[in-house]
């Protein structure tokens, strides 16, 4: 059987350090395939990167170092992974489902007439080549899809496969791009998010603590906060909890917003409407505090406390605290 | 200017959604059909810079079953100027593929000058028709806007990226998409409503665009369907003062902890 080549985009940031979801997307690229990096940065960022993929099971990288990588957006990294998956022939190429990532793979769709796979949350292997699997209608349907010939183009939900592939030492080859496509949007300004925070992010945590609106305003929706750093957990909000102001967008968990499904998910003052239930049902245990005992979130809950959580969180931390010490 | 935005009638994600065990297509009888929220705050931004600018004029473009006719009416009554509805029986169930050649075909010919597009559909969550699009037309795309700020000949808009936020500029004609951080529609009033019954709604068939659906060009199919099995309720207490000392036991005992 001749090797199967299959691409893995991993973004760079700009310090020059890989984004987390690069271990994810060359374990997913290992379950189908032999994996190959591909990664595009500014000029004198990329060996670190480099290295780092090859720690993350990268048999080969492809390093496109150019200025126009920040200065323009989607086509430098669009134009490197046609020219890698040329050069290997790729069966399939990984992109991380978000948006830079979907930008780049809808163009490479079109450009190298390939069929496209999007928000897909695992992949296998069959007798005619790469599956993808999709969790359709906040997760209440399970779907697999392949193309019908050529390769396949797949943007990857983070933090929904778990395999990770054993580091190598990367062949690092470097590609120069090609002539960029004048009709590109231009990057005019990039401003570093506030300082990096220390929980584990949302999308890919063990734990998720949620508030929602029955936390009641900003200083009460720290209690999500206390009670994530206490458990080490990744923290969400409900779109009500968001639209009120109490946490930002891009803490939002649900139909519109991210998509989780850590070991334990625990609900603070969240009426679970469908659209909440659709980002997080299926989380392994789910735990739901709050005041209605009607609130829809306890009908998925596999335990559910009616009460308040001004009262039950805090005699939770403190429980937790004396018992480990 | 043309603005052309890009609609789509999606199952309302407030009520229960089906896939067809049998066909793997969007049981559409499980659901009522509505305006998918993303894109009325697409029409939202279309609508009131026309407002504010001269000589502007909106169409809503979508592909659908017949039941998106409804939908474009209702629409129209918003404030958009006309419609151009692509139905085809043969686009059941089609690919990304196939939907971005459609409507890249239908935008061509209605020759505009910025598109305008949700980010993602609450349906299909694929969030890449609108670049795709782009691509096909030759055009820049500038997608997943937070903000947006449109002249005669340029878009700029502000977006998240891979450690922070990035502004991008493109000259027009262009492709955009924009997040949840964009105004909800406006009511139409009584006068609207009753505007929209006169404004043109143009319907196309895929011959009368070119597009042949079982062209030799690789598609994405489905092979498999299922049903993910209902989650449960589990236990339900009521809290007496100690609720958090037994959360605590239950997550020590299950190892959660």
């Amino acid at each position: 059987m001749t090797e199967q080549n299959i691409l893995a985009f991993l973004p760079v940031l700009p310090s020059g350090e890989l984004v987390g979801s690069a271990a994810e997307l060359l374990g997913a690229a290992a379950l189908i395939g032999t994996p190959v990096g591909v990664l595009v940065t500014a000029p004198g960022k990329a060996q670190r990167a480099a290295e780092s993929a090859g720690h993350y099971g990268a048999t080969a990288v492809f390093v496109v170092e150019d200025d126009t990588v920040s200065s323009t957006l989607t086509a430098p990294a669009a134009d490197a992974l046609v020219t890698a998956g040329r050069a290997v022939g790729a069966e399939a190429v990984l992109i991380p489902d978000d948006v830079d990532g979907r930008d780049i793979a809808a163009r490479l769709s079109v450009r190298t007439q390939s069929a496209i796979a999007t928000d897909v949350v695992g992949v296998h292997r069959d007798d005619e080549g790469v599956v993808a699997h999709h969790s359709v209608y906040g997760s209440m349907f399970t779907t697999e899809s392949a193309p019908t010939h050529g390769s396949l183009i797949i943007t990857l939900r983070e933090g929904s496969v778990e395999n990770r592939a054993p580091g190598v030492d990367p062949k690092i080859r470097r590609l120069d791009l090609g002539e960029l496509p004048s009709q590109s949007a231009a990057i005019i300004e990039f401003s570093p998010s506030a300082e990096a925070s220390t929980r584990p992010d949302l999308r890919g945590a063990d734990t998720v603590v949620a508030g929602g609106r029955g936390l009641g305003s900003v200083e009460g929706f720290a209690l999500a906060e206390e009670l994530a750093d206490a458990l080490g957990a990744g923290l969400g909000a409900s779109r009500a909890a968001v639209d009120a102001g109490y946490a930002p967008n891009s803490l939002q968990v649900g139909q519109t917003g991210v998509t989780v499904s850590p070991e334990l998910y625990i609900a603070l003052g969240i009426s679970g409407a469908v659209q909440h239930q659709a980002g997080m049902q299926t989380a392994k245990t789910v735990i739901a505090i709050n005041k209605d005992p009607e609130a829809p979130i306890f009908d998925i809950a596999d335990l559910g406390i009616v009460g308040d959580v001004f009262e039950v969180v805090p005699q939770l931390i403190e429980t937790l605290k004396a018992k480990s010490s | 200017m043309k603005i052309a935005v890009l609609v789509k009638e999606v199952p309302d994600s407030y009520g229960e959604r089906r896939l067809s065990l049998t066909t793997g297509l969007a049981d559409r009888s499980a659901s009522d059909p509505v305006l998918d929220e993303i894109t009325s705050r697409a029409v939202e931004a279309a609508v009131s810079y026309a407002e504010s600018s001269e000589d502007v004029e909106v169409a809503l473009v979508t592909m659908g079953p017949e039941s998106a006719e409804a939908m474009l009416r209702k629409t129209l009554a918003m404030g958009a100027d006309s419609a151009h509805h692509v139905i085809d029986p043969e686009l059941a169930g089609s690919d990304m593929t196939l939907s971005a050649e459609v409507l890249a075909a239908v935008l061509q010919r209605i020759e505009c000058d910025l598109i305008i597009a949700g980010d993602v559909s609450s349906d299909g969550s694929g969030g890449v028709i609108p670049t795709m699009i782009a691509e096909r037309m030759g055009i820049a795309h500038a997608t997943s806007l937070d903000t947006l700020e449109i002249t005669e000949s340029t878009v700029t808009g502000q977006r998240a990226t891979y450690g922070g936020t990035v502004t991008v500029q493109a000259q027009l004609p262009a492709v955009v998409s924009l997040t949840e951080r964009h105004p909800g529609p406006r009511f139409p009033g009584f006068k609207g409503i009753m505007a929209a019954k006169k404004k043109p709604l143009e319907t196309y068939a895929l011959a009368d665009l070119g597009i042949d659906p079982a062209a030799d060009v690789p598609r994405s199919i489905m092979l498999a369907v299922s049903e993910s099995p209902p989650r449960s309720a589990g236990e339900k207490i009521v809290d007496e003062g100690d609720a958090g000392t037994k959360l605590a036991d239950y997550l020590i005992e299950k190892k959660l902890v």
